[in-house]
């Protein structure tokens, strides 16, 4: 059975398994039917040209984990940013771990979709907010038609979440393929600040595919920080469907590092509904073998003044292939909107390859939009400069694509997660640089 | 300490330098000057070993040693440096890293441990001293936005830094105020002993009263046409360049 007819199937036993009289329940079967009728997203679609989902699609994927499953934390240690004090909402084969997880229902709820969507204490933030960001794609319909598991975070106004926050999700390979579907909803009130970190893991071999959806609203003067770490192994796959929808003077941002997956697909979507926004999307890709990574962006400029920043970088081996798609849109009533984009990319063989595309809708006529790409092979002279001080070809190299990927970096507010994350990168590189940061 | 040997080079099939002929002996400064285009930074390059241009016939010997097959690195680990020109802006290695990288790669080659840290932190603190150096400048980005004048005092910095035994200075003198040229000089005159040599490539003979040379050389269309002593340089200073073209030609 394809995968398509069997998903569509499978929701009838889905429905077993829920409380079928909540408001969530229309939205789901509305979902259903969405998904049913444009079914996976093929190369013909424009937005989707040059990914294709055919290789990741052809597993007979398990839509229900039939067990739970347990790890040990010391096995798993090393996924998880452990230097400093976290709240952690952690999920093994799409199912809860309470055993990893830490989280507080202290002030703020930091705790689990599962129960959001079932006890009536949330069902006002959940009438408010559930799928009110989310697209009418079929991922994202096919996402919300199952959606049952993942994190629930709503902080309150006036609160500085001094913790940061890491959602994880493990998978074990009990299964011989398997599919998730998480769901994550953030709420942040007004002036509340919060840091996120968020890992999609496998620890097998067997086939994974992700297709997770999250939901982020920034009310007014909210900061939200979200930090995605793309680092999985050759046999999974992730296709992340993420809406910020931002209030006034709320300044959010979101660092995608891909350095590994089979294929990812981030489909990354800003709205701004408020003055004075901020919004600021930065990537760091570092890929080999035949990996894929696609980016595909929106900002929606609805009101006046706002601003939005995005810079992705990309270094691309072997065969691997990657794929950049900014779309900024500047509706007519947008005027003194800021919009800067840049995408700049490195092949390092040149079986590698990237297909870039900056798609810019401005209807505003006072507006201030740049955006630049390219692509190119290491600076032949830089290169020269370096080695006339002694540094060897390799060791040159390295220092050329790390000072590369260095600005993105800067922007992380997280020490502990900059630190890991710039010796992932020098990691990837396969180059230990040598000197402190 | 280097002997250049009827070097003819290339690029793209441009023939560039035109049979050189050149001794440095070790404590000895060289001028090189000449036109535009004569072939002065291509020399340099060459030198240095950039990979672009080939070699087609004659030898570069450094202490008697055919470098022609050496690397650009192998060559500075035998103590060849070259002040760019225009150095490369290298955006997240700040200068102090770059000059750990450096020396400890260097030391690598010879088979040395990395440098122990609060040595290398002396040795940095002494050589931006004496370069009238802030310290804040080395924290920040390599050449990134960095003025003329920094770029170029930064560069006689990693040389200060690396103790080469052959300095080869490109157009160290061009975008630099009488200040900053002073002070670059005055770097390169304390960094000579008798054991190291330096050869300086300029346009002009500004520098030169500065760092004097003991011997000046004027290339032109990739060979070297008349040699003398520094009174040359104030020759050419006064005369320009066509007299030398007109000798060649005649």
């Amino acid at each position: 059975m394809e995968l398509k007819e069997k998903l569509v199937s499978s929701f009838l036993a889905f429905e077993n398994t829920i409380d079928i009289d909540s408001p969530v329940h229309d939205i789901r079967t509305e979902a259903i039917k969405v998904f049913e009728e444009k079914g996976f997203p093929s190369k013909k679609e424009e937005a989707w040209k040059y990914t294709s989902l055919n290789s990741v699609l052809k597993h007979d994927y398990s839509v229900f984990p039939k067990q739970e499953n347990a790890l040990e934390y010391r096995e798993v240690k090393k996924y998880f940013l452990h230097d400093i004090d976290t709240y952690k909402i952690v999920f093994i084969d799409g199912k809860y771990s309470s055993h990893l997880s830490q989280t507080t229902h202290d002030g703020m709820d930091i705790c689990l979709m599962s129960a959001a969507l079932s006890k009536p204490k949330y069902r006002l933030v959940i009438e408010n907010y559930f799928n009110k960001a989310a697209d009418q794609d079929s991922l994202s319909a096919l996402n919300t038609a199952f959606s049952s598991e993942g994190a629930y975070i709503h902080i309150p106004k006036n609160k500085l979440v001094e913790k940061p926050i890491q959602i994880i999700h493990f998978s074990t390979g009990t299964e011989t393929a398997l599919m998730l579907q998480p769901r994550n909803l953030i709420v942040v009130d007004e002036n509340s600040h919060v840091q996120i970190i968020e890992r999609h893991q496998s620890l097998t071999e067997n086939p994974i595919l992700t297709n997770s959806v999250t939901e982020i609203f920034a009310n007014k003067r909210a900061i939200i920080d979200y930090y995605k770490v793309q680092n999985d192994n050759e046999h999974a796959s992730l296709i992340d469907n993420t809406f910020i929808d931002q209030k006034q003077a709320s300044i959010c941002s979101v660092h995608t590092f891909s350095f590994g997956g089979k294929l990812t697909r981030n489909n990354l979507n800003f709205f701004q509904k408020g003055q004075r926004i901020d919004s600021t999307m930065k990537g760091v890709t570092i890929i080999e073998d035949k990996q894929h990574v696609d980016h595909n962006t929106l900002v929606h400029h609805i009101e006046p003044n706002c601003e939005s920043h995005q810079d992705y970088k990309g270094i691309f081996d072997d065969r691997s292939t990657g794929v950049f798609n900014g779309k900024v849109v500047v509706e007519k009533e947008a005027q003194k909107t800021n919009a800067f984009q840049a995408n700049n990319n490195i092949l390092v063989s040149d079986k590698a390859a990237i297909n870039t595309k900056p798609q810019l809708e401005i209807f505003a006529d006072d507006v201030k939009c740049s955006h630049g790409c390219t692509i190119g092979q290491l600076d032949e002279s830089a290169m020269f400069y370096l080695k006339t001080r002694g540094i060897p070809e390799k060791e040159a190299r390295a220092l050329l694509m790390y000072a590369f990927a260095n600005n993105v970096l800067e922007s992380v507010k997280i020490p502990e997660l900059k630190a890991r994350i710039n010796k992932l990168i020098a990691n990837k590189i396969g180059v230990n640089i040598g000197f402190d940061l | 300490m280097l002997e250049i040997k009827n070097l003819h080079a290339s690029v793209e099939d441009k023939n560039i330098l035109r049979g050189i002929d050149l001794t440095v002996k070790p404590g000895e400064i060289h001028a090189i000057m000449g036109p535009n285009g004569s072939g002065k930074s291509t020399l340099a390059a060459v030198i240095a070993g950039k990979e672009d241009y080939e070699v087609t016939d004659g030898k570069i010997l450094l202490d008697g040693e055919d470098i022609d097959e050496l690397s650009a690195e192998e060559r500075a680990h035998k103590g060849i440096f070259m002040s760019f020109q225009y150095p490369v802006e290298i955006p997240g290695v700040t200068v102090t890293n770059f000059m750990k990288t450096a020396i400890n790669e260097t030391r690598k080659a010879k088979g040395l441990n990395d440098m122990p840290a609060n040595e290398m932190l002396k040795k940095i603190r002494e050589k931006s001293e004496m370069l009238e150096i802030d310290r804040k400048f080395l924290s920040r980005s390599l050449n990134e936005g960095f003025s003329g004048g920094e770029k170029k005092r930064n560069e006689i910095f990693q040389m200060a830094m690396l103790e080469p035994k052959l300095a080869i200075l490109d157009e160290t003198d061009s975008g630099l105020d009488i200040d900053a040229l002073r002070i670059v000089a005055n770097g390169v005159n304390k960094l000579r002993n008798k054991d190291n040599a330096v050869v300086v490539i300029t346009h002009y003979q500004r520098l030169l009263d500065y760092i004097v040379p003991d011997f000046v050389h004027v290339i032109y269309e990739g060979r070297i046409v008349k040699s003398g002593n520094k009174e040359l340089a104030h020759e050419l200073e006064e005369k320009g360049y066509d007299w030398i073209k007109e000798e060649v030609n005649a």
